[in-house]
């Protein structure tokens, strides 16, 4: 980040996780803590209460000592809300440790630009050492790359690509030696008035999530493969007038993992591939050991109102498929452009009551919604 | 005090548990590295206590070692150590010095307690409660140093009412450690284990005079080597929470549950007495209100305190948490912590051996051989070397690993004492593997 010393000359700390944060920002961008005025200044620590026991006695070590439960740790459990001008917000994000794992391995960042929000989420690869540094890095970095070349009038997709190649950058660097070399998967979104533009490299998703006029039920089929769009990857074109429209609910990335490449061989089946041991195995990381890493990038039209959705396997592991993130948002009566935050509680929590088997984070941005005024 | 040891505490265990299960188990390690030999505290006493009952000229041999032991160990104190030596039959008596004091050791007063020894007569009953109560007069205006007792006996507790010696181990718990030896074969194990556990101390038998001398100068060179005086594993537990049994696994087995003074809000120590460059395994078992999955408790925090006079703040030593994290995982939260399991088999295998023993002793033949038999299968599961060759005096063994077994006909009475005697001592992991 030395680079944009210029342009940022304050060089401040988050007070819980350390990373740099610039004056103005109202949330770190590492871990999303909400950072108070003057943000060189970390606040004392308020009189911490017992989550369990409500105690008001926590120690040094994170335990209450009245109940000796151990105090979620920052990371464990956070939101974050991006404040629009009018007060309504223009994304919000949310990740959870999930009941299985003792720390969060996941990673998210969100950032407003000029013309919309850009969004990266990250998932720490279990099986490398520290993952959850890399993806802490990862997000961090590709979130802050995005809003400086967004800000300066960069083309989304040039933005996407720069940003993952900097994220990629920055988590290799971690690597002490080369054979212990922290990775993580990345995922990002950058939506416009007219456009979303996502890129991506292992299994982390984006979804379109389209608002219903009112009174309109889930349609079976509604579902759009998204291989039969041909779009493909976009490779370098900065073009995005001839790209595909939204339309209705769907998964606008492809993960690059060992189940899909059977499906995409028409060995397996969607369900077959999912159930096999296998499932999980990623083809595309960021870290020291993934050789040189090739980004995918798509962008897509804006057709209507709705919300992208930015997750985790830990959510996209108990819904799959678009129309059933959907449904779980329509059974909670939830329209996640018109409540963002909501719906990234009720995602969370879902995935939560599901079992938790993995980090849970899910980010979501109204696009083209009434309420949505975006400054241009 | 000036050079106290290092002391670290490891917690070993099994931290997850299934959904609903509540009982969380560890064992909780406590290691003292560089306790310095030379520069030992200087607040050190020592009292050594022999049997001049009658029944110790019968042999005669039976006196003459126990004085010859005695002054090894009076050779073996350090100089400046505090000492007395006393004599015991139906009340005590003070062999060196003439009045009930005690003397720094130098090499006056060593050469004129061993001759005060070579002049010892046998004669009378046996009262150990009297011969403790004045070992605790003795030491009771130095209790912020080291203080150590041996006890030398070769009978039963016949000449005061086992309230009497109970009231004089009440009065004495806490106020010095005593280490405990029988000579002969009179003399009752349990009896002289229920001395040595309330005061902290070993109990074992030598059943030919001529160890003794060996046997008191290692006793007083561990007693020389202890650099603090008094230690206590402080544990807190959560609201809610039982503290279900901490025991002492290692050396031995003793179970430490009993003795918990309270010490604040749900916290109580568990007195452990002197220590030295050593280490020592507790086993902790608390049961805590079970949370929903993906929680975490400390479900007990250990402390090595020296916990100091009223009104004073503890000295904490070493730290450590006993933790318990609630998980679906089936695989994750079934697994046994290997050291849980064997400090487990062994605290059985003190009390099967034990129990079999006094089966043997009622002639339910039957009981015996069973209990033993399940002697012989976990000595062998733990790898206890010493006791599985004391099992084979005791009973002929078909099979080990399923623990079959016969009763000897003929078992040699010392033989028996030692399987007692030996049966709570344990050993730190398997030797042999396969
Ligand atoms: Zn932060
Ligand atoms: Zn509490």
């Amino acid at each position: 980040m030395t680079e944009d010393q210029s342009v940022k000359p304050a060089e401040l700390a988050c007070p819980a996780c350390g990373e740099p944060v610039y004056p103005g920002e109202g949330f770190c961008e590492a871990c999303g803590r909400r950072l108070g005025d003057g943000v060189a200044a970390p606040a004392p620590e308020p009189v911490r209460a017992c989550a369990g026991c409500a105690a008001p006695a926590i120690d040094a070590d994170g335990y209450c000592e009245r109940c000796g439960l151990r105090q979620p740790a920052e990371r464990d459990h956070y939101e974050i809300e991006l404040p629009g001008p009018n007060g309504r917000l223009l994304a919000a994000g949310g990740s959870d440790r999930g009941k299985r794992y003792s720390r969060n391995e996941d990673a998210l960042a969100l950032a407003a630009h000029p013309t919309g929000v850009a969004a990266v989420v990250c998932d720490g690869v279990g099986s490398s050492p520290t993952p959850h540094e890399a993806s802490a890095k990862a997000a961090a970095t590709g979130a802050d790359e995005l809003t400086g070349r967004l800000g300066k009038g960069e083309d989304f997709e040039a933005a996407t690509r720069a940003a993952l190649i900097k994220a990629a950058d920055a988590v290799a660097a971690l690597a002490p030696d080369p054979d212990s070399a922290p990775s993580c998967t990345y995922v990002s979104a950058v939506t416009g008035p007219r456009s979303v533009t996502v890129g991506w490299v292992g299994d982390s998703r984006v979804y379109w999530l389209p608002t219903r006029p009112a009174g309109d039920g889930p349609r079976a089929g509604a579902e759009v493969d998204t291989a039969e769009l041909a779009i493909g990857d976009t490779g370098a074109s900065e073009d995005t007038a001839d790209s595909a429209a939204l339309g209705p609910a769907r998964r606008l990335t492809d993960d690059d993992s060992w189940a899909a490449i059977m499906v995409e061989r028409a060995a397996l089946t969607e369900a077959e591939a999912e159930a096999h041991p296998n499932a999980h195995v990623i083809t595309g990381w960021l870290g020291a050991d993934a050789g040189e890493v090739a980004p995918h990038v798509r962008t897509f039209t804006v057709d209507g109102p709705g919300a992208v959705l930015v997750c985790s396997d830990g959510l996209w592991n108990y819904l799959p498929q678009a129309e059933a993130l959907v449904q779980a948002l329509a059974d909670a009566s939830l329209d996640p452009a018109g409540d963002p935050l909501g719906a990234v509680r009720t995602l969370v929590r879902r995935a939560l009551d599901a079992g938790g088997r993995d980090n849970i984070t899910v980010a979501v941005i109204p696009v083209a919604h009434p309420h949505t005024e975006q400054p241009r | 005090m000036s050079e106290q040891p290092q002391f670290g505490i490891t917690v070993d265990q099994n931290k997850s548990l299934p959904e609903g299960a509540s009982e969380v188990h560890a064992i909780v390690s406590v290691e003292a590295a560089g306790a310095p030999a030379a520069a030992a505290p200087a607040g050190a006493a020592e009292v050594i206590i022999i049997d001049t009952s009658g029944s110790m000229s019968y042999p005669d041999s039976k006196l003459r070692a126990a004085i010859a032991a005695a002054q090894t160990a009076v050779d073996t104190l350090r100089d400046g150590v505090l000492f007395a030596v006393v004599s015991g039959s139906n009340t005590a008596s003070m062999v060196f010095p003439q009045t009930p004091r005690l003397v720094p050791a130098d090499a006056g007063s060593r050469h004129a307690a061993k001759a005060a020894l070579k002049a010892l007569k046998a004669a009378g009953g046996t009262a150990i409660g009297s011969w403790l109560r004045l070992a605790d007069e003795l030491f009771d205006p130095y209790q912020d140093g080291i203080r150590h007792a041996i006890l030398l006996t070769d009978g039963k507790n016949q000449h005061e009412t086992p309230e009497q010696l109970d009231a004089a181990l009440a009065r004495c718990s806490g106020r010095f450690v005593c280490d405990c030896r029988g000579v002969g074969t009179d003399w009752e194990v349990a009896e002289l284990r229920k001395v040595s556990s309330a005061l902290l101390g070993s109990v074992d038998i030598v059943a030919d005079p001529r160890d003794l001398v060996a046997d008191f100068q290692a006793m007083t060179e561990a007693a020389m080597g202890k650099a603090v005086a008094d230690v206590a594993l402080r544990v807190w537990t959560p609201q809610n929470a039982r503290l279900r049994f901490v025991k002492q696994v290692m050396p031995s087995v003793a179970d430490l549950t009993a003795r918990r003074a309270e010490a604040g809000p749900q916290a109580g120590d568990y007195p452990l007495g002197a220590w030295g460059a050593e280490s020592r395994d507790y086993h902790i078992c608390v049961e805590v209100p079970a949370q929903p999955v993906g929680q975490e408790l400390r479900a007990a925090w250990v402390k090595l305190v020296v916990p100091g006079g009223p009104g004073q703040e503890a000295q904490v030593l070493a730290t450590g948490n006993v933790l318990a994290r609630w998980t679906d995982d089936e695989a994750a939260a079934t697994k046994i912590n290997p050291r849980v399991a064997h400090y487990t088999g062994q605290a059985e295998l003190a009390d099967v051996i034990q129990q079999g023993l006094q089966a043997r002793k009622e002639g339910d033949l039957a009981t015996a051989t069973a209990r033993l038999g399940r002697a012989v299968q976990l000595a062998d599961e733990a790898g206890n070397d010493a006791i599985t060759a004391a099992l084979r005096k005791v009973v002929d063994v078909e099979d080990a690993a399923t623990g079959t077994v016969r009763l000897k006909r003929n078992v040699d009475k010392a033989d028996e004492m030692s399987l007692d005697t030996t049966s709570t001592k344990t050993v730190r992991t398997r030797k042999k593997e396969g």
